[in-house]
């Protein structure tokens, strides 16, 4: 799952290496419209529907609150 | 219903240059959130009054509508056509109207349609009011900066004209609106009102700090803010309005919403738990998003003949600016009219 929640993230900001970083909000890496594209591809990726209420900055700082906020919202993958 | 769309149609590549980000990931975005197609006026001296007199030229010419039947106006908008006077009292004086038709303007966005129908049924408990002339017009792309990437893509221009009638057939009509103004903020124009008149300094553009420019005369969107406080507040009202009135989300025909963007719809569809199919998100990918219009455009452009044969439960919800969420549950159908047309 991290890999493929990675490369999600090198897709949308090409620039950043997502695998060594974090805070991803707070840092300026991912911006408002990133998260509706990047929920919107893990939607898809892991058949999910994230939560519209789940879709809050600290729920996508890092690999590891996105990994938690898939397995919330009842990946099967 | 009739819906009256400004025949200018603008294609969102043909504006991606403008937004300070790379063509993919504007290309991205436009998938998720639906860009593809607006329809804004193309010329900024037409205005919302401009959108429904021309709607109302149609339904007087086409005998839909008897001047002489309509009882009191309500204009239900944030972009009047002055000042001073209330734009349904220009209306009133363009027909001619008589002196007992009661005028009434409205500011009001997002659930601008919903305050305007409950407004309406208010009215026809008066005596001697039993038809109410519902206008919601907004014509706001001149408030939005064409760098911005929040708002350009997705706001539109548009008008409809909604006809309510009193009937002596019994009927059941469950509905609420709730206020909070300490979000009111999260959708504001700066400037052009008693606060800050425009002026030179509130014409000048600004970078924020994701790229955007616009000016104090522009519309601003806490995206953020707005898309939270709808995914909170909105779902909970449906169950509760689908409880009141004895509903459950298969009871329900039609789930009419306010169309701020695809993929904020498609997450409340799945949160209330009705399907993609039931619960329309077609209205910014065509026409954009023109506020309090935007229920009678996905009425008229997903339903429009349906509704003039056959009659339907549906529920109308309505959210954003204000901050005001509204939902009404009620059926509709049998219309003598349902249709958009273009200016």
């Amino acid at each position: 799952m991290r890999n493929q929640i990675i490369q999600i993230l090198n897709e949308i900001r090409p620039e950043f290496d997502f695998a060594t970083e974090n805070n991803f909000i707070t840092q300026g890496l991912l911006d408002s419209f990133d998260l509706i594209t990047l929920v919107t591809d893990l939607d898809e990726k892991f058949d999910i529907s994230i939560d519209g209420t789940d879709i809050l900055p600290e729920n996508f700082e890092s690999i590891e609150s996105i990994e938690s906020l898939i397995r919330k919202n009842g990946t099967k993958k | 219903m009739l819906s009256i769309l400004p025949s200018n149609e603008v294609m969102f590549e043909d504006e991606m240059h403008n937004y300070s980000f790379s063509e993919a990931k504007s290309l991205k975005l436009k998938s998720a959130m639906g860009f593809r197609a607006k329809r804004v006026v193309s010329d900024e001296r037409t205005t919302g009054f401009d959108l429904v007199t021309s709607g109302l030229d149609y339904l007087f010419e086409h005998g839909l509508l008897d001047k002489n039947s309509i009882d009191a106006v309500l204009f239900v908008s944030q972009s009047p056509e002055y000042i001073m006077p209330p734009t349904s009292n220009l209306i009133h004086g363009k027909y001619g109207l008589g002196e007992r038709v009661y005028c009434l303007d409205i500011n009001q966005g997002c659930a601008g349609f919903i305050v305007g129908l409950q407004q309406s049924f208010l009215l026809l408990n008066n005596p001697g009011i039993n038809r109410v002339l519902l206008c919601n017009a907004d014509v706001l792309s001149p408030k939005v900066s064409k760098y911005d990437r929040n708002s350009n893509p997705l706001i539109g221009d548009a008008a409809a004209i909604t006809i309510v009638d009193n009937t002596t057939e019994p009927t059941t009509i469950v509905g609420e609106i709730r206020m909070d103004g300490t979000g009111a903020m999260a959708l504001n124009i700066p400037a052009g009102g008693a606060r800050m008149p425009i002026s030179d300094s509130t014409s000048e553009l600004y970078e924020d700090s994701f790229g955007n420019k616009r000016s104090k005369n522009h519309l601003v969107m806490q995206g953020d803010n707005v898309f939270n406080f709808v995914q909170t507040q909105v779902p909970a009202q449906i169950k509760k309005i689908l409880e009141s009135s004895g509903d459950n989300v298969e009871t329900i025909d039609h789930f009419l919403f306010h169309q701020p963007n695809r993929f904020m719809l498609q997450k409340l569809a799945d949160k209330i738990g009705v399907s993609r199919d039931k619960l329309p998100s077609n209205v910014v990918e065509n026409f954009g998003n023109s506020s309090g219009v935007t229920i009678p455009v996905v009425t008229t452009y997903n339903l429009g003949e349906q509704l003039k044969n056959s009659e339907f439960k549906v529920c109308f919800s309505g959210f954003g600016v204000g901050l005001a969420w509204g939902t009404i549950i009620l059926k509709v159908g049998k219309l003598d009219f349902c249709k958009l047309i273009y200016h």
